[in-house]
């Protein structure tokens, strides 16, 4: 009985796929690379935010120290949300979306890899320097691991999300806050056990649970994320 | 009955006001649901009927 | 020449015709409209004047009668919209499109309802106005993706394109759902004390649960009331051009 796919068949197909991963990450970190205000501006916002609080409430450590672990989050959370808009713009507009879409590559590694080239150029810096803001906020040194652990853990999951949301959009002018809007209800659990993680950490509690969840969302939104926003890509190009 | 006169029916124990402000958000609710479609569905035909007699006009 | 099975009965595929929904739904407006009237005037009555007060709560309880119905009518009409999105995707039916839409902002309503009678309820029981109580935050999470899916329908000026993008993002939502509740109901057992609970009760007695049962099954012939003229006005607006609606506006 003949192999219906030979193994070298079947090799360079899994190879092609690999190469098509490899293409379009490499493709649009060299593009983001290009337009640096695209990787700072996310930056320094999470750090004006986080400078908001303490000029807004209360400078006080104790105060600062209670709630750093949120704000940090929540301003990662609000810093990943504005950097969305652009995932898809910049291709949409000039043609590229819409090329992607026709050709007969399959569309779930693409944007994959586009999630993740946008993860690495705004998720990762913001997790790195998240531990700034910690010192900043007064974060006591037993929650600074927790702290990056969650946001490595989240702030992909935060990209996923925000993509569908970016796909949905994509085709509108002022895509902008709606994508904001239909996105943040989604982000709540993220935020819930991110936080809690960091909490978790600075009062001495066992993460892996926490870590285990957010894990468990990440590999969920790894595996249905690019599904939604595959099909949000073809709505929005076609509509 | 629960009440022994209509002004105990109104003070409800001292709760008055909020179960008559419940029950006057939900009535006020149930209202705009009904009354929207049904002032939407007016407006509709108002506009398909001018555009018909538009139309008749310019053939 | 043998006929192939249906997979789905014919009523199914009949609804597929925007002139066939628009005439059932006419024909089943009166029934449910009038059952929704009594159920809704009997039940208020009931829960207002016989049925008893809460021995802890008192009278305050009474808004129970109110609060449930509308957030299980609040999470009913999700699952609709999301179904009924989930039905035009596949099936291109655009009747589906039209339901799925004007669930949206009936559904936004009854989550707004759900969360007035709760906070209401809750200065009374707790004294404060708002409570960050699982159940509640849970409704108000609920309440942005009904307005997230309102204002993609009014972003995207293509209809068609609105229902599926719609659909896309009511389904991503519906998946969410029990996340979002599981995440929250975590949080708030992080931090509320124990005693606080807005309708945990133990087994209801008769007195209480059938009026409540009255009050729901008003609530959902209301909302069927509701949904029905949404459709049927939608229809009119996608299909005028056709000949049926033309010939329906010619004669009034």
């Amino acid at each position: 009985m003949e192999q219906i796919v030979t193994k070298e068949q079947s090799k360079s197909a899994d190879e092609s796929v690999l190469n098509l991963f490899w293409a379009v990450l490499k493709r649009d970190l060299m593009l983001a690379y290009r337009k640096k205000s695209d990787l700072f501006n996310p930056l320094i916002f999470f750090l004006m935010v986080a400078t908001l609080f303490p000029l807004g409430v209360s400078p006080e450590p104790d105060f600062l120290a209670e709630v750093a672990p949120g704000v940090v989050w929540v301003a990662a959370l609000l810093a990943t949300l504005l950097s969305m808009d652009s995932l898809f713009r910049s291709d949409f507009e000039d043609g590229t979306l819409e090329q992607t879409l026709l050709s007969p590559q399959p569309l779930f590694i693409v944007v994959l890899a586009k999630v993740l080239a946008h993860w690495m150029m705004s998720g990762l810096p913001l997790t790195l320097l998240a531990p700034l803001l910690g010192v900043m906020l007064f974060l006591p040194a037993e929650g600074m691991s927790g702290l990056m652990m969650s946001l490595l853990l989240g702030t992909p999951t935060l990209s996923l999300i925000g993509a569908i949301g970016a796909a949905l959009t994509v085709g509108l002018r002022k895509g902008g806050v709606l994508i904001s809007l239909l996105v943040l209800p989604l982000y709540i659990p993220v935020l819930i056990f991110g936080t809690s993680a960091v909490q978790a950490a600075v009062t001495g509690l066992p993460l892996a649970g926490f870590f285990a969840l957010l894990g468990a969302m990440l590999a969920l939104g790894f595996v249905m994320a690019p599904l939604a926003i595959s099909a949000a890509l073809r709505i929005s190009v076609s509509g | 009955m629960n009440f022994d006169s209509f002004s105990d029916f109104i003070a409800m124990g001292g709760h008055g006001f909020y179960v008559w402000l419940s029950y006057a958000i939900a009535l006020l609710i149930v209202v705009i649901n009904i009354v929207s479609p049904v002032l939407l569905k007016r407006k509709v035909f108002s506009d398909l009927a001018r555009r018909l007699r538009r139309e008749k006009k310019s053939s | 020449m043998s006929e192939k099975k249906k997979w789905l009965p014919r009523w199914f595929y009949q609804l597929a015709s925007p002139r066939w929904s628009y005439d059932i739904m006419g024909k089943l407006l009166p029934g449910f409209a009038l059952v929704a009237l009594i159920s809704l005037v009997v039940g208020t009555i009931w829960a207002l004047l016989y049925a008893p007060a809460d021995y802890q709560q008192g009278n305050s309880f009474r808004i129970i009668y109110i609060h449930v119905p509308s957030a299980i009518l609040a999470q009913s009409c999700y699952m609709l919209m999301a179904v009924a999105g989930a039905i035009g995707l596949i099936w291109k039916m655009k009747v589906a499109d039209m339901v799925a839409k004007s669930c949206a902002p009936i559904g936004a309503t009854m989550a707004i309802l759900a969360l007035a009678t709760g906070a209401i309820w809750g200065k009374p029981t707790w004294g404060s106005w708002w409570v960050w109580d699982a159940r509640l935050t849970s409704m108000l999470i609920l309440l942005f993706l009904y307005l997230g899916v309102v204002a993609l329908h009014s972003a995207i000026e293509s209809e068609a394109t609105a229902a599926q993008s719609a659909a896309v993002l009511a389904l991503v939502g519906l998946v969410n759902i029990p996340i979002i509740k599981y995440s929250v109901d975590w949080w708030n057992t992080l931090h509320q004390p124990a005693t606080f609970k807005l309708t945990e009760r133990p087994a209801m007695a008769p007195e209480m649960w059938m009026p409540l049962l009255v009050m729901v099954i008003g609530f959902y012939c209301f909302f069927a009331v509701s949904l029905m003229m949404r459709t049927r006005n939608e229809i009119l607006i996608r299909e005028r051009r056709s000949s049926w609606v033309k010939e329906l506006v010619g004669k009034q």
